[in-house]
């Protein structure tokens, strides 16, 4: 079985979650764990990188959807990143792009995040 | 035209197997020669349905079995999975509303969309004691 893994670093004053493996029914809670731990902690400010992640679904979308409406709500946001072409068609296919972030890089969330808390 | 190839597997009704059924998948659709697209698309197509039996149709009961049949001809891989649980809606295929999910922090109702998109063909039956869905991938 391939690993699913979660490491947590700050960028710029940002939560950043990296997300390795694959993404699905059975490791979707560990996404929750952390998502509810920082929300918990008022860390707001979310970047969820996908650079290592080979595989998602929609289980994992489902994390998004659970929480974006409590991150948003104390004024922060959650900002999707470094999707390789297969994870990004999911969220594509369900129409993710019009309601997130989803960004190439790392850096233009950072960014939009210094721009939005100007 | 060639006889057709039939690979079978049976796991137990557990999301901790869902890996084991991707890779099974995959294995043998990248030796039959579909694309890496293709293989992408049935791996998640199946794994839905599968999660979706674990959850709906055996409520996580991990004594419970299901089973997946590959079968691969010159055209198409025709991929059956078998469950003796409760019946599930595959008709109810209409894109989630994203928004009014978010809203009311719902989540779920994906699965049997991104299944439909994914395949070229997908049907259901419920027979007496089994449910059967039936999902097709052309080569071209």
């Amino acid at each position: 079985m391939k690993n699913f893994k979660i490491d947590h670093r700050i960028t710029n004053g940002f939560e950043v979650l990296d997300l390795y493996g694959e993404l699905d029914a059975h490791t979707a809670s560990q996404l929750e764990d952390a998502l509810k731990e920082l929300i918990n902690n008022k860390k707001s400010t979310i970047i969820v990188n996908f650079r290592e992640l080979d595989y998602i679904a929609s289980a994992g979308l489902g994390v998004f959807m659970a929480y974006i409406e409590d991150v948003r709500s104390i004024g922060g946001d959650i900002k999707l990143t470094n999707m390789n072409d297969k994870v990004y068609n999911v969220f594509d296919l369900l129409g993710f792009p019009t309601l997130y972030d989803i960004f190439r890089d790392e850096e233009e969330a950072v960014e939009k995040f210094l721009n939005e808390t100007k | 035209m060639n006889k057709a190839v039939t690979y079978r597997k049976k796991i137990n009704a557990s999301t901790q197997n869902l890996s084991d059924v991707r890779e099974f998948v995959s294995r043998h659709a990248e030796k039959h020669g579909f694309t890496s697209r293709q293989v992408a698309d049935v791996q998640l197509a199946v794994d839905e349905a599968c999660t979706n039996i674990i959850k709906h149709a055996y409520n996580y009961d991990a004594s419970k079995e299901l089973s997946i049949e590959l079968e691969f001809d010159d055209e198409k891989m025709n991929v059956t999975l078998t469950d003796q649980g409760i019946g599930f809606d595959v008709e109810r295929y209409k894109k989630p509303d994203l928004k009014k999910q978010i809203a009311r922090k719902k989540r779920g109702g994906m699965g049997v969309y991104l299944i439909r998109n994914l395949m070229d063909e997908v049907n259901y039956y419920a027979e007496s004691r089994e449910n059967v869905l039936r999902m097709i991938k052309n080569r071209n």
